[in-house]
């Protein structure tokens, strides 16, 4: 096991400085001038210009850039903003709001996906079978926009149950639920699904037969044998999932008003803020890889028959 | 060994004292399918006393394990629905008994042991954990004695070096040693009666003679009923003291083990032994039973073995053979039962 994850990590270099190095070329090489706009309605000075050239090293060539750019990033400096904002304070106060609907919307694709999943597995076809299928592929087939804008009227605007918007930061609990339930949805539509596959497959099997055979109540049966059979696969979708929402949520973010890192990048995007973006970028990269490396390895202690060595 | 809870499950209220140990009488059981309703098992009759071993023989489908399945209460329903008959522990009938009072008898009244122990074993779970949670759930015992007792069950089925097996998961046994630790699972509330169903099917010839001693030295030493339910005679041979014959959901014959192999009382027994190889008619071409077992959902009319059958006759053809009492406890459902033990 230890070898293995040496190794896997051993990995994440190279990849981490392909990534990056995409992201830096194509976040510097974006057409447009870096300046326009910067200055109000006048063209930049040229002292300007030459001043902030020097700073960003943007005369350099782009391999020297990136070098200087990662050297700074890998001591903990994500470098400034155009308007002189330190990225890595940005990142610092966004974060926290991008983790907290995070792990809400990874709670309620979790909860609600995995009791509906067990519920349909377990009770085969029927009326609640279909009324989850139906659903679930309504909500898959929902872009994020529509469920986002939908319950943010008639939950926000019409029935007046939750805040429109959640500008505060860091965002207070309550008010990620509606959101959370948002950018959870989708995937607790699959985790629902995956559930309900996985648990009418075993449920037949020999050792759910078996521990029936040993006097095992149903309860126990059911919630510990049959269980932790068939949530191998959910919880390893639920571990990627997870990778995924910490990347931040560009629309429900944005939707909601949430100043999240999806925010960050979105806003950085607008305003041709390159240092942001790159900034952003990496810091989600990392989190992306080594959230799919504890996924691996979760995967490993969830099924004993997979060994790495 | 302890007997404590053994003891409690004879002043259970529903049981009669010098009952049978299990009973099983007139049993029928159907499979309600979209393809129509397949009769599994048609009256099927047999007893097990303490410390005796019934063989239950007879080809795939013909209902022998469902008819174990349906004792141990882990038959799937629906599709299957048990239309007649009894089942009866110390007379006790668990048909009519209440769920709660089935789930006790499970494991520590009567105990099973399936074919495949590696699909019957749970993968994530250790052999230990598997035999510690019904000590731990049905005796009440610590982690700590539960463990030392799985530890002693596993030497009891001589598996080497148990203190670091309980420790390792069952893809990590071999073939014959995971059949030992199922075996061991089921011995953990000393039942009185353990259900075999084809436990050494899916081992080697060698691993299969050693698991059957082991069974066999298991019983006599705790005294239980033994349910071996198999395809092979050459396994019963050894090991049993009453065959049941089985074929398309009937019992054809029941009779003590010696007297079915001296003489059959039915052509399918006949056509079963006559399809063992042997030795001294090596070179002379394996005798076999023509014909296929009948679908259940189609059993032919009359005795369902008749289209197979050498002898058959037109009473076969119509009528449904009622079983012949040839000797105290051999039956046989042949019309020509008696001819065929004269000796033609």
């Amino acid at each position: 096991m230890g070898r293995y994850v040496l190794r896997r990590l051993l990995q994440l270099i190279p990849v981490f400085i392909g990534t990056t190095f995409l992201i830096y070329w194509l976040v510097w090489s974006l057409p447009g001038d870096a300046f326009a706009g910067k200055c109000g309605d006048r063209p930049c000075p040229d002292a300007y210009v030459q001043a902030m050239m020097d700073k960003f090293n943007l005369g350099d060539p782009l391999v020297v850039q990136y070098g200087k750019y990662m050297l700074n990033v890998l001591q903990g400096n994500f470098g400034e903003t155009f308007r002189g904002l330190d990225v890595g304070e940005l990142i610092g106060d966004a974060y926290p709001n991008t983790i907290r609907l995070a792990l809400v919307a990874l709670a309620i694709e979790a909860v609600i996906g995995l009791a509906a999943g067990v519920l349909t597995g377990l009770r085969g076809r029927g009326f609640l079978d279909n009324l989850v299928l139906v659903s679930t592929l309504f909500l898959i087939s929902l872009p994020v926009f529509v469920t986002g804008f939908v319950l943010q009227i008639t939950l926000g605007f019409e029935l007046k149950w939750i805040k429109t918007t959640v500008s505060a930061s860091p965002a207070p609990w309550e008010h990620l639920i509606v959101p959370g339930f948002v950018l959870g949805s989708l995937s607790m539509a699959y985790v629902t699904r995956l559930t309900r596959t996985s648990i009418a497959e075993n449920k037949r099997a020999d050792y759910v037969r078996t521990a029936t055979a040993k006097g095992l109540r149903q309860r126990r049966v059911v919630g510990v044998h049959l269980l932790r059979n068939s949530a191998i696969p959910v919880v390893t979708f639920l571990g990627t999932d997870l990778g995924a929402l910490m990347g931040g949520a560009i629309v429900t973010e944005g939707i909601f008003d949430i100043k999240g890192i999806g925010s960050l990048v979105y806003d950085g995007i607008i305003g041709k803020e390159g240092v942001t973006v790159t900034g952003v970028v990496t810091l989600l990269v990392m989190v992306y890889l080594l959230s799919n490396l504890l996924v691996d390895l979760l995967y490993a202690v969830l099924d004993p028959r997979i060994r790495y060595d | 060994m302890t007997t404590t809870q053994s003891e409690v499950d004879f002043e259970e209220p529903g049981q009669v004292p010098g009952a049978p140990l299990l009973e099983v009488d007139d049993l029928f059981v159907e499979f309600r399918t979209r393809d129509g309703v397949a009769k599994v098992l048609n009256g099927v009759s047999y007893r097990v006393e303490p410390g005796e071993t019934l063989a239950v023989l007879g080809e795939s489908g013909s209902g022998k394990s469902v008819t174990a399945q349906t004792i141990m209460g882990i038959l799937d329903m629906p599709p299957g629905f048990i239309t007649g008959g009894e089942i009866r522990f110390h007379g006790e009938n668990l048909l009519k008994a209440s769920a709660r009072r089935r789930r006790e008898v499970r494991g520590s009244g009567i105990a099973m042991i399936f074919q495949d122990a590696l699909s019957a074993l749970n993968p994530v779970f250790t052999v230990g954990f598997q035999i510690e949670e019904q000590l731990r759930l049905r005796r009440g015992m610590s982690r700590k004695d539960a463990r030392k007792r799985a530890v002693e069950l596993l030497d009891q089925v001589k598996i080497p070096n148990a203190k670091g097996r309980v420790r390792q998961y069952p893809h990590e046994f071999s073939g014959g040693m995971r059949q030992r630790a199922m075996i061991a699972m089921s011995l953990a509330l000393d039942p009185e009666m353990l259900i075999a169903d084809e436990p050494t099917t899916a081992l080697d010839v060698t691993v299969q003679a050693q698991i059957m001693d082991l069974l066999k030295d298991i019983q006599v030493e705790r005294n239980m009923g033994l349910i071996l339910i198999t395809h092979d005679l050459g396994v019963v041979a050894e090991v049993a003291d009453r065959i049941a014959v089985m074929y398309a959901g009937r019992i054809v014959e029941q009779s003590l083990a010696r007297d079915l192999y001296r003489k059959p009382g039915h052509p399918y027994t006949q056509g079963l032994l006559d399809s063992l190889p042997r030795l001294d008619l090596k070179g002379t071409e394996l005798r076999t039973i023509k014909g296929l077992p009948p679908s259940l959902l189609n059993v032919p009319k009359g005795c369902p073995f008749n289209p197979r059958c050498p002898r058959v006759q037109d009473i076969c053809k119509t009528e449904v053979p009622p079983q012949h009492r040839l000797a105290p406890g051999r039956l046989s459902a042949c019309h020509f039962a008696e001819e065929l033990i004269s000796g033609d």
